[in-house]
């Protein structure tokens, strides 16, 4: 079992982690190139549910046909989400440079945990979400996570998607 | 802001089963196909590859079958669930998802007759070794746990001698050796009693009992609690790239979903038990009233229990719910709203008395299931425990005069008439 040392609940909010479902310009940071890995799993998925994913990998020139910048500060456009692949410990300065951007959010995948970054990026005005996959929320909220018996969590009697 | 956090009762009716968007239908629609027609080749291929949720064929994923598997998984307090043809598939498929040959597997002996047969014949094939250690014993189950042994495992209510499992020691100790706990809760249902909650790792279930209630229907269930650490090392099976996936690294990818969609787009796809739609119908449906349901259950058998050890000609009532049971402590701590509806009692007269005692009676169904609504009752020795040798049932609580009854829904004072008239018939012919 994983040892809980940070309020993970306070970055585990379900109205954020909604509200960020609903900006579509998605810098990935630390998208692989491998098909086989996680971070690459959830940027294709998230292309194919109408993102504009945006790679962060300075390793890469282009993945699924899209040009690789090296940094954040490397986007000439604005992004509204920074979904992080990355070790904790490289975290905290990635938070600086996604207030330096002007992001709406800044979005630590399973494992990535790193309180300091949490707070650096709420002082600079950013929501944050900590230790959940962006992939699984969409598909939680909006997507089809229910057609493999997954627990949603999600429960309503209107036709309409949650909000 | 948290989203509300519904009771129990609520998330039976609704968990799982939201309006159909495309059609308003409320109730679960049907999805009797077999197949799924695909978007374009690029969705096929996402599909297949696991890199996007979608139905491809009812062996693997079936929208019925999954408002089934989301509502028991909610219920429990899993990540996810996986449902099956029955228990007994719902079980191996797990042992066949964790196991190879040399691993060692360390079970309860107070079981269900099919699990023990199960377990000792299926994995013995596999060259799976396995102990039965008595589940009251800690020491016991300390000792048998060795460098191979893969699971735990046990009831939460023992079939049929009532035994109350320690669940959160036993966790416990499957936690300090790096192993997984799995606990069948198909007595206790989780209305009466959450195992995952307790530390327990998986929960099964024969949905064929309680969780469907009408004796229509059979279907099993896996329900995984997620946070188990199958990259511990010991576990190759579930982390390491999986060559029917090209390589693909379920608990690395899919983190607290891993195991399940290992145990579904693997070995339900390769074993093949599936639930059928129509079953997830029967069974989500018989969930909406398992709160109402399961009250009456636990109050019936807790008239008819105390009506029993009162009667002269019962010497032993295994219920665990009784003032008197050992398992009292137990009972408050893990199932303080009832010890479910399924309990033994023992006739002095043997076989013979047995079977005066079931042929005398009008109302309780003769039969190998329990958890119906309508009240059944059943000989083990003769019927769902024959396989057992004198030894091994012996070792799991039963005698040769010993009464399985599961106790129904109908009016409490009928059923005590009804055993009234077979306890009478035995003193008749003794």
């Amino acid at each position: 079992m994983r040892v809980k040392l940070v309020n993970l609940e306070r970055y585990q909010q379900p109205d954020v982690i909604r509200r960020t479902l609903t900006r579509l310009r998605v810098a990935v940071v630390g998208l692989s190139g491998n098909q086989l890995r996680a971070s690459n799993f959830v940027g294709y998925y998230l292309l194919r549910h109408g993102y504009d994913v945006v790679p962060i990998n300075p390793r890469e020139s282009e993945i699924f046909g899209r040009r690789c910048f090296p940094s954040l500060a490397d986007v000439p456009e604005p992004v509204d989400t920074i979904n992080v692949f990355r070790d904790p410990s490289v975290v905290p300065a990635l938070a600086e440079e996604a207030v330096a951007v002007g992001a709406s959010c800044l979005w630590l995948q399973f494992g990535v945990i790193s309180e300091q970054a949490a707070e650096i990026a709420s002082a600079g005005g950013l929501d944050v979400v900590m230790d959940r996959c962006m992939k699984i929320e969409h598909a939680r909220y909006i997507g089809r996570m229910h057609w493999l018996g997954f627990n949603t969590g999600t429960i309503s009697a209107q036709r309409r998607t949650p909000r | 802001m948290k989203d509300r956090d519904f009771g129990f009762a609520t998330r039976t009716v609704h968990a799982g089963s939201r309006p159909d968007p495309t059609t308003g239908a409320r109730a679960l629609p049907i999805y009797q196909t077999t197949s799924y027609v695909f978007e374009d080749t690029e969705s096929a291929a996402a599909y297949f590859n696991l890199q996007e949720y979608g139905n491809t064929y009812s062996r693997i994923m079936n929208p019925t079958v999954a408002a089934f598997e989301e509502r028991v998984a909610n219920l429990e307090g899993g990540v996810g669930a996986v449902a099956f043809a029955s228990g007994l598939a719902a079980q191996s498929a797990v042992l066949f998802t964790l196991l190879r040959p040399g691993d060692h597997v360390v079970t309860s002996s107070a079981l269900y007759g099919g699990t023990v047969t199960q377990f000792k014949h299926v994995l013995g094939k596999l060259s799976v070794k396995l102990d039965f250690v008595d589940p009251d014993d800690m020491d016991a189950w300390r000792a048998a746990i060795s460098p191979d042994t893969k699971l735990l495992f046990a009831e939460t209510i023992g079939n049929p001698g009532g035994n109350i499992l320690d669940i959160e020691a036993i966790a416990k100790l499957a936690h300090d050796h790096d192993c997984p706990f799995m606990v069948d809760n198909t007595f206790a249902t989780p209305y009466l009693c959450r195992p995952l909650d307790w530390g327990a790792d998986i929960v099964v279930h024969s949905a064929t009992k309680f969780l469907g209630g009408h004796g229509t229907s059979l279907g099993g269930v896996v329900v995984d609690r997620g946070d188990f650490d199958w990259s511990n090392g010991r576990f190759p099976v579930v982390a390491d790239p999986s060559p029917a996936y090209h390589g693909l690294q379920f608990h690395e990818t899919f983190g607290v979903y891993g195991f399940l969609m290992k145990l579904r787009t693997e070995t339900l796809r390769d074993l093949g038990a599936a639930m059928s739609p129509f079953n997830a119908f029967l069974l989500a449906q018989g969930i909406e009233t398992l709160p109402l349901r399961m009250r009456q259950h636990v109050a019936n058998a807790q008239v008819v229990a105390e009506f029993l050890s009162a009667q002269p000609g019962v010497v032993k009532v295994a219920h665990p719910g009784l003032a008197t049971s050992i398992y009292r402590p137990l009972v408050e701590k893990y199932l303080p709203e009832g010890t479910g509806a399924v309990f033994c009692f023992d006739l002095p007269g043997g076989r013979q008395a047995g079977s005066s005692f079931i042929e005398a009676l009008t109302l309780f169904s003769h039969l190998a299931n329990v958890g119906d609504a309508k009240s059944l009752v059943i000989h083990p020795a003769s019927t769902t425990h024959r396989q057992l040798s004198d030894e091994e049932l012996a070792r799991a609580g039963i005698a040769t005069g010993t009464i399985r009854l599961s106790i129904g829904i109908e009016d409490s004072n009928d059923l005590i008439w009804d055993l009234q008239q077979g306890l009478d018939a035995c003193e008749s012919n003794s």
